[in-house]
């Protein structure tokens, strides 16, 4: 599976044509993009701030869990870090299998995983000034689902 | 003979912020040995520390790149040791 962490946009259209493959009958993917609201705060760009290192590790274990739960065929973790203006692509996991079941779920373990694991944290820059995102409880609560 | 475990200590985000660095070298005692140890040392420094530190914060902590508990303890299977504090996560 393709882990990155990079500033860089992606391209979704070539992430997801590089999972097709002759047993593959089923993709199904998530984009996560910066919204312009959040709390009622009116925000430009978002910094995104991450720990090189352990962000990788700790995507790998949850690529290594998924294909452990589900019979996928491959799949792609991409999250971007640095300054995200704006409807810019935060995130893209993907995941390919031969039917549409263990994609649907498979993509949606790895996401709601990456939410409460991965060590990523976003700043809100917005004409209010600069302030933290704060962790959402319902995030926490969204991996009892998988136990 | 050795004295104390040298330990890198990480610092993220809103903790990184508070406390005014990113990383930094330290020596501790033998006898801390526990994720909460570390996090009551870092409190014994007083000021902003013990502001971030010792408050109900809900601190994240990771032992050698991996989310763990204030109860997980060092090992001695390294002499790399790398703990970092940081607040729940918000990636995604």
């Amino acid at each position: 599976m393709k882990i990155s962490v990079q500033q860089d946009d992606f391209d979704v259209s070539a992430e997801l044509a590089a999972l097709r493959a002759a047993q593959v009958g089923a993709i199904v993917s998530f984009v996560g993009t910066v919204r312009d609201v959040c709390s009622d705060n009116k925000i430009e760009y978002l910094e995104l701030e991450h720990y090189p290192g352990m962000t990788e590790k700790s995507l790998e274990e949850i690529a290594r869990q998924a294909r452990q739960r589900w019979d996928i065929c491959d799949g792609v973790i991409i999250h971007r870090f640095g300054r995200l203006p704006v409807s810019a692509q935060i995130v893209l996991v993907a995941v390919a299998s031969q039917h549409r079941a263990s994609a649907f779920a498979a993509c949606e373990f790895m996401m709601d995983s990456l939410k409460v694991q991965a060590p990523f944290w976003k700043k809100e820059i917005g004409a209010d000034g600069a302030r933290w995102v704060a962790a959402r409880l319902a995030d926490l609560g969204v991996m009892r689902k998988w136990n | 003979m050795n004295s104390g475990r040298t330990i890198k200590l990480r610092f993220f985000a809103g903790v990184r912020e508070q406390v005014g660095r990113e990383e930094e070298i330290v020596v501790l005692p033998l006898e801390i040995k526990t994720m909460g140890q570390v996090r009551n040392w870092l409190v014994g420094r007083g000021g902003v520390w013990a502001e971030t530190f010792g408050s109900d914060s809900p601190l994240r902590v990771a032992y050698q790149h991996e989310l763990c508990e204030l109860d997980t303890e060092i090992h001695d299977r390294t002499t790399e040791h790398e703990i970092a504090f940081f607040p729940p996560v918000t990636g995604g």
